[in-house]
This record gives C-alpha cells, sequence and structure tokens, in this order.
C-alpha cells in the first residue's frame, strides 16, 4: 500500500515482513528510528521475533552472528561510530558465510563528531567480504531489504543495505509498503547451510593455517563476484513481482548520446537526475550511472555502460584520505588494458558531514569538468576558513 | 513544485509540522516530501524542516533554500536566523506573533501574515506548541493542502485528546484567517 511514511519506518515495516527471528541493535542516530520501528512492531507481536536489547553494537553483531550461526533469518542496523565499533565482527560474519542483513544508514565518522550524513562509514568495511547495496531514495531502500534477503540466502554472504542518514532515514516521501503476501511469495523460508547445535557439536570460521587461509579468502572473493548473477536475476525478479525496478548493479539514465556521464550512488541521484533533465531542456546532454551494488563492484557493466563515454565525472559522498576518492578508484579500474580510448575520469567528493549539495553545486561541476578534467576536488570547499599552517 | 521552509525552535514541533503538511498533501493526492534540515537536536536550538509539493514524483534533495512560503514558529528567531532568505518574489510568510503583520517591521516584499499560535496553543492546548495551529492558518491561507486532509493526519499522529485539542487548535487559526479575510 503507498503511503507518505518516514524513511526509516518503511524500512522497519518492511524488515518485519521479512519475518527475521532474530534482531539486534544498539540505537545510534540516524539508524534509530529503524530499530524503534521494529522494537514496536515486536513488542505488538505482530512478528514473531527475538529482540535482544545489548550494550554496544560490537555486542549487536555477535548476537547475530551467533543467531545466523544457529539458523535463524537474522537482522542488525547501525552507522558511523557504531559499524566501526563492529567491524570485528562484520569481517567475521562474511568470513563465516552468514547471510546477515544490515541496514547501514550512513553517516559521517569521528573526529571531529558529525552526526550527518555521507558515506565514509560503509565505505570503511568495503573490503569486509559483505555485498553493499546503495539506495536512491526510500522506495529502494524499502524494496532493497525484500532483495537482499534472498540474495544473501542465495549466496550464503551477508548484506548491507546502505542508506543515506537523515536525507532518506528521516524524509518523509510515498513508499509502496508490500502487504505480507507479497513478500513471503518473494522470500521463501531460510534453509540455513550449516546449523550450529550443541546436540551435535561443530565450530565455523576457526582456524585456517597458512596452508589454507589463502584459500578462504580467494573462495569469498570469487563468491561476491559470483554473487553479481544473483543480484541482477533476483533485481529482475522482484520487478516482475512488484511492478517496479529496484536494485540491481547499476542504473543508467539518458546515457545514449550524453557528452558527459556523472557516477554516483545513494540518495544524490534525485538530484542528479533533475539536473539532468533541466540541462537537456537547455540542450546540454549529461547522463547518469548510478551504481546501485558498489560490492561486488559490477566493473563490467559499468565498462559497458561508459566504454564510449570520454568525460566521466564521479560524485561521491567519501574520501580515501592520502588518496583521494574511492568510488573513482572503482571506476578508473573498470576499464580493461585492452581499452585504448582518451578518456578523462574526473572525481568530485561532496557532502561530506551532511554539507548540502545543492543543484546549483552539480551544475558548477559539470561545467567545471567540461572546461577541463579534475583529479580530485571538494565540492563546496571553503578555501577562506583553512589556514595554511594546517595543511 | 511549491516549497516551504519551516523555521522554529527545537521542541516545536518544527518536524512533526513538516511531516503533518506532507502527509495531508498525500491525502489530498499529491506528492510530498519533507525532511527536517537536521540542525543540533536540542530544545530551544534553531531548527529547520523542509516540504515539497508537486503533481509528480519529487526527486530533488537539496534543502529548500528558495522557499515559496515560510512559516516562522518563533517570531524572534527573526532577530538572530536569517529566516527570510531566499524567500520567493510573490511569496509568504506567516509568522508566530500576537502583534499586526506590519508591526513585525520585516525587510521583504513578500505577503507577511502572523497569528498568535502560542496564545491559542495555551487557551486550547494547554501546552504552548504551535505546529497544529500554524499550519491550520497556512493551510486556511493558501489553500495548498485542504483543513480536512491535516485533521486526519493530526488524529493519525496524535490519536485521543492531543489529537482532537490540536484540530480544534487548528480550526480556532482557520477561524481567525476567514475573519480576517471577511474584513479585508
Amino acid at each position: 500500500m503507498l503511503k507518505q511514511i518516514e524513511g526509516s519506518h518503511a524500512v522497519a515495516d518492511v524488515v518485519a515482513l521479512c519475518r527475521p527471528n532474530v534482531i539486534s541493535a544498539y540505537p545510534i542516530t540516524p539508524q534509530t528510528h529503524i530499530v524503534e520501528g521494529l522494537a514496536d512492531i515486536v513488542e505488538s507481536g505482530k512478528l514473531d521475533a527475538e529482540f535482544v536489547n545489548v550494550e554496544s553494537e560490537f555486542a549487536a553483531a555477535s548476537v547475530v552472528l551467533g543467531a545466523s550461526a544457529a539458523g535463524a533469518r537474522t537482522y542488525t542496523a547501525t552507522t558511523s561510530q557504531g559499524l566501526l565499533l563492529m567491524t570485528e565482527v562484520v569481517y567475521c560474519i562474511a568470513g563465516m558465510r552468514l547471510p546477515i542483513i544490515m541496514t547501514c544508514a550512513n553517516r559521517a565518522i569521528s573526529a571531529p563528531l558529525n552526526i550527518w550524513n555521507d558515506q565514509q562509514d560503509s565505505m570503511t568495511v568495503r573490503d569486509a567480504g559483505w555485498i553493499q547495496m546503495h539506495a536512491e531514495d526510500n522506495q529502494e531502500a524499502a524494496d532493497l531489504h525484500v532483495q537482499a534477503f534472498r540474495i544473501a540466502e542465495q549466496t550464503h554472504l551477508p548484506i548491507m543495505v546502505c542508506m543515506d542518514g537523515f536525507i532518506l532515514t528521516h524524509a518523509f516521501e510515498p513508499v509502496d509498503v508490500p502487504d505480507q503476501k507479497q513478500v513471503d511469495d518473494f522470500l521463501p523460508p531460510f534453509k540455513p547451510r550449516h546449523i550450529v547445535d550443541p546436540r551435535w557439536p561443530r565450530g565455523i570460521g576457526l582456524y585456517a593455517d597458512p596452508r589454507f587461509y589463502m584459500e578462504t579468502r580467494y573462495i569469498l572473493h570469487r563468491a561476491l563476484e559470483k554473487s553479481e548473477d544473483t543480484i541482477r536475476e533476483v533485481s529482475a525478479e522482484f520487478a516482475k513481482a512488484f511492478g517496479r525496478n529496484s536494485g540491481g548493479l547499476v542504473k543508467p539514465y539518458k546515457l545514449e548520446g550524453a557528452d558527459l556521464v556523472i557516477v554516483t550512488m545513494g540518495s544524490v541521484v534525485g538530484s542528479v537526475k533533475e539536473l539532468i533533465d533541466r540541462l537537456e531542456a537547455e540542450g546540454k546532454k549529461v547522463g547518469l550511472l548510478q551504481i546501485c551494488s558498489y560490492r561486488p563492484f559490477p566493473k563490467q557493466e559499468v565498462y559497458k555502460a561508459l566504454k564510449d563515454k570520454q568525460n566521466i565525472v564521479v560524485l561521491e559522498k567519501s574520501v580515501s584520505l592520502g588518496r583521494g576518492g574511492v568510488l573513482a578508484s572503482d571506476v578508473r579500474w573498470s576499464f580493461p588494458r585492452s581499452d585504448k580510448t582518451d578518456r578523462h575520469i574526473s572525481c568530485f567528493v561532496a557532502g561530506l558531514g551532511g554539507r548540502n549539495i545543492s543543484i546549483d553545486d552539480l551544475r558548477f561541476m559539470v561545467e567545471r569538468v567540461e572546461k577541463e578534467p579534475v583529479d580530485l576536488e571538494f565540492l563546496g570547499l571553503k578555501k577562506d576558513i583553512i589556514a595554511e599552517k594546517d595543511l | 513544485m511549491i516549497e516551504i521552509r519551516i523555521h522554529g525552535r527545537g521542541g516545536q514541533g518544527n518536524v512533526a509540522a513538516a511531516e503533518l503538511l506532507a502527509i495531508a498533501a498525500f491525502k489530498d493526492g499529491k506528492f510530498a516530501q519533507a525532511f527536517p534540515s537536521f540542525g543540533a537536536e536540542r530544545v530551544g536550538a534553531p531548527v529547520q524542516a523542509f516540504v515539497r509539493i508537486d503533481s509528480k514524483k519529487i526527486r530533488v534533495r537539496e534543502d529548500v533554500r528558495t522557499p515559496d512560503y515560510l512559516i516562522v514558529q518563533d517570531q524572534y528567531l527573526i532577530d538572530s536566523v536569517p529566516v527570510l532568505d531566499g524567500l520567493k518574489e510573490g511569496g509568504l510568510v506567516l509568522v508566530n506573533a500576537n502583534v499586526r503583520s506590519e508591526d513585525l517591521n520585516l525587510k521583504t516584499t513578500a505577503t507577511v501574515e502572523t497569528i498568535p499560535a502560542t496564545e491559542i496553543a495555551l487557551e486550547i492546548i494547554g501546552r504552548p506548541i504551535p505546529n497544529a495551529i500554524m499550519i491550520g492558518a497556512f493551510c486556511s491561507i493558501t489553500g495548498l493542502v485542504s483543513l480536512e486532509a491535516v485533521q486526519q493526519a493530526i488524529m493519525e499522529k496524535f490519536p485521543g485528546a492531543v489529537g482532537t485539542n490540536n484540530v480544534a487548535a487548528m480550526e480556532r487559526a482557520h477561524e481567525i484567517i476567514q475573519e480576517r479575510k471577511n474584513h479585508a
């Protein structure tokens, strides 16, 4: 049913429809409304699940790890410092191939303390072995959770559904929240591959010496690469069942004939599309390639979409300090060596710590790279408040 | 697309006002988007919330910088926050103040309206929460969103006495605006 609803509550409602057996989370802004919503649903008796209150995110991740290993469908959510505190367990979850679903309500990381949106938090665990999907709007955020349980349980990989903190989590907009039957028809009950059971003691993820460890990492790497097929298939099936496109690997917008292509992910996609339409009306052809699956990084899809393009600009809400753009590096590495096209891939870091990204900022970016490519620029940087001695 | 910016202080129900307007617009069959400016989450601190209303899906995610309408829940914010920034030509600003609009001496060519929302809130709701009165007056002046839809949205969000009192306060605001229109 179409509802005017807060993003966090849409996600809570949809996660509940996926019938998780165990939920454990520690509240942290801007994720709080999601877990409050789920706590209410469990309390009301509408969802038969164990909601485990914990003292930290480290404990929350550990609880869902244990519950998933014991055969439960599990869910958690966090952001920023919470995700960093979880990191050790996040890696273990992937190494143990536990299909846990986590929402990351993307937020900046300390120091200095900042509760607002960017995507540096999920970036820090991009190499942990999780699938990472980024939502454009709250409809996609809700839909991705339904798809995530399917993909995770089919591939035995954990999935982080990333949605921009505040910009999406706290936005009221129309979301079609499916009914229980629709979700049940799409998402079969969880059949775990292995179960840890005291009646039949066994361990998982215990120990691999130099003779075996490398193979475990290779297998996980290949499993992530192969999950591209599952992500694509589940998104297509979702479109058939629910009548709308959500998720998948990449989503092109007005790419054909575009002289300049913006590559980005997350909620800024909406403003980028708006700008592209305005520029089109002014006779300028700009396209968009939205990255939905950030891990696995769909390099072939990216190459296919961009191989004829010579002017590309990557817009991202994260930065690898001492290196530059993170998404930009992924995009730059998507072109095979055989490809000899002379192209420029510019990088703009934007919106860090919740700095507003206006349509005018985006227009400035486009005009800037039309003139000449930019290796790395911070969009809207206030140079006048930076002292030379601090650099 | 219509853009509304709400200014107030933490605790005045700014985000709730934006949410109620968006839900009411949705009930009227329009597309709407509401979101807070995510300022410091403290009672008394200046806060902003944004609403967009359109006849088609809203994709843009930037803050509302050039609003068509401003709702100011605390008149004293005008001295410390540049509330009028970016207000469109021919726009409207509605201020919670127990004075005539010309007595506010706002430096703007936009239409200025006032409503004594805090006084009405204290009298009818018993607490100085002006948001329902402000959106009631806003809808009464602009006709942008139907009062029936706002009433429904309030009763869904605040079932029981809180909702009923807020609806009554909102209706008082509507009466005041209509009387003013009849005198004009």
